[in-house]
């Protein structure tokens, strides 16, 4: 149902609704930006409208939200593992349309690939998501060439228009909660950006690509900071890390913490083993998993074209510029 | 909270620890349940950590872990004593697939610590030779004081054909000496398309003999070798293990080596 309320009523709605959920949004945060003077926007708790921000996009992905950048796995108790307790409330979450579509690259790893994951599984069954439209392309968005512009795969359809809120609502369970006069609308989405995106076909990915001169330019401008991992609404990996606490050696938990495939350590073995010890190789790692190496296991691209790892890059490098050199080696191998 | 919760480890009470060298233990461990060589689990100790191990042996009642000590996890479980407990998850990864050996004449060619996962194959073949062609072991260690599981092998030296073999020894060493490559021309090979090779150990070992072995004409089907990469949860999720598109821990370790050459770090 498509319905138009006044800002008042969204809120009191939000209000009502912040009894069963938490309800998360990416909110300006003053002076925490990459670059000085510049805000930072990250997913926070929110109670009103006011606090969102809709017309930049946030630094941070709505990961952090349902995939905890440090969750705790068990809390140990002498000799017992204990799970933690179970997050009563449900979730709300805003987010953009690229942003939807990264969910689904999550839900393949941690429910399909392999054994279903229950901490991500439990996040998972209690998550609604609010679409914000895009009104305009951003910076270093190629959305349009990874075909993640559109979705109908949300439970809430938002678009403020000055005083007013129009509401998609699809969800039975929050149409209990909305009350506006009925009013038919179209959700804003991109039809085009300023960056465009050829991705080569499978075949066009030479077998000995890691030998390619191309990675080279990165073993020097790449610094494995892991920034463009960290920000990237679909990747996903992880590392487990045991701690004890200081003032009672004999409880401890054990977490699961981002990881990042740039930084020094991803691959370190016993024996001294390492693979990928050039910045390139990294570089070439990351990339072809987003285009290449994702789609020959489930079918489809990982990366979703938010741009993100391009924003927070401090060495300027470029993905989407990356890919389509990719493409053009393709080409002239053919 | 959880019903199934795949990272819940379960106890397992340590029956027995035989000590091979300074730094390598083998612990049998109580456990009922579907293992097959080649396989891992995850064991862990509150508060230090997980860690994949392989099964180096599988009993009706028991699996043997075979452990280096070699940072913060296996430092603490080599301190463990016979009837204290371990937490263990598992098993994961494919394993070896015995049938895929059956009626073949088999060569197992193992360095270091690769012995570990494919001990288990060297057990039921040892038990059951007539289901096989003809068995031949080459075993490679860094020295005659790294050599693993010196029991099993005065037996195996007895009952198989055993080429055991350190990279470099004292003078006065009596048995051989010289990389596990130098032996691969001694192996007779009665029927060339008929064979079953796996070959397990460090990296740079691997990719020698395996390249030994194409040069005396063996094909790629009939190579099997087991990956070992850095592993977080050993179930597909936390990506560490992942070469382009194949997951080490899911999809491996174990690979026939027509898919292993493709894979690329
Ligand atoms: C599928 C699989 C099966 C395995 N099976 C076995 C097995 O059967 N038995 C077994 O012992 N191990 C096995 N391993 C390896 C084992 O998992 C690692 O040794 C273990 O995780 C180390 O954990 P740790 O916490 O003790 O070491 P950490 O504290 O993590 O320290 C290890 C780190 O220290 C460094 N390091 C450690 N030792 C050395 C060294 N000798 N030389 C140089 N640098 C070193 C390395 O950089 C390494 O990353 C297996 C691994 C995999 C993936
Ligand atoms: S590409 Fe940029 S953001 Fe990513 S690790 Fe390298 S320097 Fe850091
Ligand atoms: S690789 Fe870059 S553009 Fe693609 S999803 Fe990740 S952050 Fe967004
Ligand atoms: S070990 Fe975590 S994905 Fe394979």
């Amino acid at each position: 149902m498509k319905i138009e309320i006044s800002k008042e009523d969204f809120n009191k709605s939000l209000h009502r609704l912040g009894d069963e959920y938490r309800i998360y949004a990416p909110v300006a945060m003053a002076y925490k930006g990459t670059f000085s003077d510049t805000d930072s926007i990250r997913y926070k708790e929110i109670n009103t409208l006011d606090e969102i921000e809709f017309n930049l996009k946030s630094h941070f992905s709505p990961k952090e939200v349902i995939l905890p950048i440090t969750q705790v796995l068990f809390y140990f108790t002498e000799d017992q593992y204990k799970e933690p307790e179970t997050e009563k409330k449900k979730l709300l979450v805003f987010l953009r349309a690229c942003d939807i579509h990264a969910v689904k690259r999550m839900d393949q790893i941690y429910l399909e690939n392999g054994q279903r994951d229950p901490y991500y599984q439990e996040v998972r069954d209690t998550v609604k998501f609010v679409l914000i439209g895009c009104e305009k392309s951003y910076r270093n968005c190629f959305c349009v060439s990874m075909g993640t512009n559109k979705t109908e795969d949300y439970s809430l359809g938002i678009k403020p228009v000055g005083d007013q809120v129009l509401l998609d609502i699809k969800d039975e369970e929050l149409n209990a909660y909305f009350f506006g006069e009925e009013k038919d609308f179209e959700m804003n989405y991109v039809t085009s950006n300023d960056i465009k995106v050829l991705i080569p076909e499978p075949h066009q990915i030479a077998k000995d690509i890691a030998e390619a001169p191309l990675w080279r330019e990165y073993d020097e401008r790449c610094v494995a900071c892991g920034k463009c991992n960290f920000v990237c609404s679909t990747c996903t990996c992880f590392r487990m890390q045991d701690i004890f606490y200081k003032d009672n050696e004999n409880n401890g938990e054990r977490r699961r913490v981002w990881a990042s495939c740039q930084v020094d350590g991803y691959t370190d073995m016993a024996g001294g083993h390492s693979f990928r010890k050039r910045h390139g190789d990294r570089m070439r790692y990351k990339v072809l998993h987003k285009v290449y190496d994702y789609n020959k296991r489930f079918g489809y691209h990982m990366c979703v074209g938010c741009g993100r790892c391009d924003d927070a890059c401090p060495q300027y490098i470029s993905f989407s510029t990356c890919v389509n050199k990719l493409h053009d080696l393709g080409k002239e191998e053919r | 909270m959880i019903d199934t919760n795949v990272y819940m480890p379960i106890k397992s009470n340590i029956m027995e620890i035989i000590q091979h060298t300074d730094v390598e233990y083998t612990f049998r461990m109580a456990y009922k349940g579907e293992v097959k060589p080649g396989q891992f689990f995850e064991v862990s100790i509150p508060k230090y950590g997980e860690c994949p191990i392989s099964v180096s042996g599988i009993g009706e009642e028991f699996i043997d872990f075979t452990i280096r000590r070699v940072g913060k996890v296996t430092d603490e479980l080599h301190k463990f004593k016979v009837g204290d407990i371990f937490f263990i998850r598992g098993p994961y990864g494919n394993g070896f697939h015995m049938d895929d050996y059956k009626n073949k004449e088999v060569i197992i060619v193992a360095g270091g610590s690769g012995l570990a996962p494919v001990k288990g194959i060297i057990d039921i073949i040892h038990q059951q030779p007539k289901d096989y062609e003809g068995f031949n072991l080459l075993v490679g260690f860094k020295s005659p004081d790294d050599i693993l599981f010196k029991e099993e092998l005065k037996i195996w030296n007895e009952d198989l054909k055993l080429i055991l073999t350190v990279d470099g020894a004292k003078e006065d060493y009596r048995g051989k000496v010289g990389l596990v490559t130098q032996y691969v021309d001694d192996i007779i090979i009665k029927n060339m398309d008929n064979v079953a090779i796996i070959i397990v150990g460090p990296p740079m070992m691997m990719k020698f003999t395996v390249e030994a072995f194409l040069k005396r004409g063996v094909a790629c089907e009939n190579i099997w070798v087991s990956y070992e990469r850095k592993m977080h949860c050993g179930i597909g999720k936390c990506g560490h293990c992942r070469m382009d598109d194949t997951y080490i821990c899911l999809d491996g370790p174990v690979f026939n080596f027509s898919k292993a050459k493709h894979l690329y770090d």
